[in-house]
């Protein structure tokens, strides 16, 4: 399968079905038993620098660390991929994820749903291509679910990729979204996130 | 490059800055270990002179062992790891910048402790030179090689232990070599075969640790 620049691939599964490994897949962390990953026409083990710079992952674990400020961790989130960015270039970044209120409080204090914020405010300097998220909604509230999905909307539009996995409906009207179901599709009695599935 | 490196190593240090209960534990050891013998094998200055050289570097292996534990680990358990990974720089340079900011943080604060300990043990002031110098020369073999190990034994329960029986054999040759230099000036025949040889050894784990930490490091989060 392909995903040209543009589109957003949401990976839909249920539990214990293989997205987090296929995006671990994606990602280059975990090597395929069989086939390949490519990008720009290349295999990714052949030009994993170039994949890497052009990619970033938001795992389940938000890669925060809990000692130091949500300023620090964004700093050097974009120092390890070879940016050097000042406080002043990530706080508005923070604040338009909901941080003002927190941006020089250790990640340790922060809630679980902040500090995923925290690490999609990563996602959001890095200036990548190729977003891959696993699960990106966990522990957000409503208004955070209503930022990602701008976020989203920005980024495709913007000529970006997302690969996604989620079990939240989105609503992401206007964004050239491919599904790709792994396992059987599931049966939902509850008319509501039926409609929602559809709609995504 | 330059920049992910600096990056990674500033990182450490800023997390040991703000929990520096973590990495004094390991100069605690150091200091506690090494001020038993005496009270241990008595006060007999000649005897304390013979076994200095060991007893300083044995107890500077351990207490790298007790370091090198959370090396990885916490990285690993918080997904900052993964995300290192991912970064467009080989693993490699991530492994020596873990083991430079190791080495800083747990290889340099024992230069500075360990002439005082000396003093302990009645050394000569020429004994107590070449004491730090092997130090500064055989740490970083204890940081790179220390790497190699926590690397391995990501992610295992029980890592510690393993840690420890894995990576003390490959300390031998820095014990041998770091405390027979101090013995050697000791005994009046000069430090310089024992030190460039140690030397050696640095610049051998200089060029194979960080590689061989890499590739433990894709593998222990595939």
């Amino acid at each position: 399968m392909d995903l040209q620049a543009g589109q957003l691939l949401l990976v839909q599964g249920g539990n214990g079905r293989g997205k987090t490994s296929f995006l671990r897949l994606l990602s280059g962390l975990s090597q395929p038993a069989a086939g390949e990953v490519r990008w720009n026409g290349e295999s990714i083990d052949r030009n994993r620098e170039a994949y890497h710079q052009a990619m970033v992952y938001l795992a389940h674990a938000n890669g925060v660390k809990d000692d130091l400020t949500p300023v620090e961790n964004v700093q050097i989130y974009a120092g390890l991929r070879g940016q050097k960015l000042v406080p002043a270039e990530i706080e508005p970044v923070l604040v338009r994820m909901g941080l003002a209120a927190c941006l020089d409080l250790p990640a340790r204090v922060l809630s679980f749903g902040q500090r995923r914020r925290v690490a999609l405010a990563g996602l959001l300097v890095s200036g990548a291509l190729l977003w891959i998220l696993d699960e990106p909604l966990t522990g957000l509230d409503v208004r955070g679910v209503a930022e990602v999905e701008t976020l989203l909307r920005e980024h495709v539009q913007a000529g970006g990729m997302v690969v996604m996995t989620t079990h939240q409906p989105l609503r992401l009207q206007g964004v050239d979204t491919v599904p790709l179901q792994i396992g059987p599709v599931m049966q939902v009695d509850d008319p509501v996130s039926v409609s929602a599935h559809e709609e995504a | 490059m330059w920049r992910f490196l600096m990056t990674v190593i500033r990182r450490d240090l800023l997390l040991a800055a703000r929990r520096k209960g973590d990495w004094l534990t390991s100069q605690f050891f150091f200091v506690m270990v090494v001020s038993m013998f005496p009270l241990g094998i008595g006060a007999d200055p000649e005897q304390l002179r013979r076994v200095a050289g060991g007893v300083l570097w044995v107890a500077a292996l351990l207490a790298s062992l007790l370091s090198l534990q959370r090396l990885y680990a916490d990285d690993h358990r918080d997904g900052s790891l993964e995300q290192m990974l991912l970064s467009p720089q080989p693993a490699l340079i991530l492994a020596l910048g873990k083991a430079i900011a190791h080495w800083l943080i747990f290889g340099l604060p024992l230069l500075v402790i360990a002439p005082l300990l000396g003093l302990q043990f009645a050394l000569p002031p020429d004994a107590i030179g070449t004491l730090v110098i092997s130090l500064a020369i055989g740490t970083p073999v204890l940081s790179l090689l220390g790497g190699v190990g926590a690397a391995l034994t990501l992610g295992l329960r029980g890592g510690g232990t393993l840690l420890t029986l894995l990576i003390l054999p490959l300390y031998v040759p820095a014990l041998i070599f770091g405390a027979g230099a101090v013995d050697g000036v000791l005994a009046g025949m000069g430090a310089e075969a024992q030190l460039s040889l140690l030397g050696a050894f640095m610049g051998l784990c200089l060029l194979l640790a960080p590689w061989v930490t890499g590739a433990a490091l894709r593998v222990s989060v595939d």
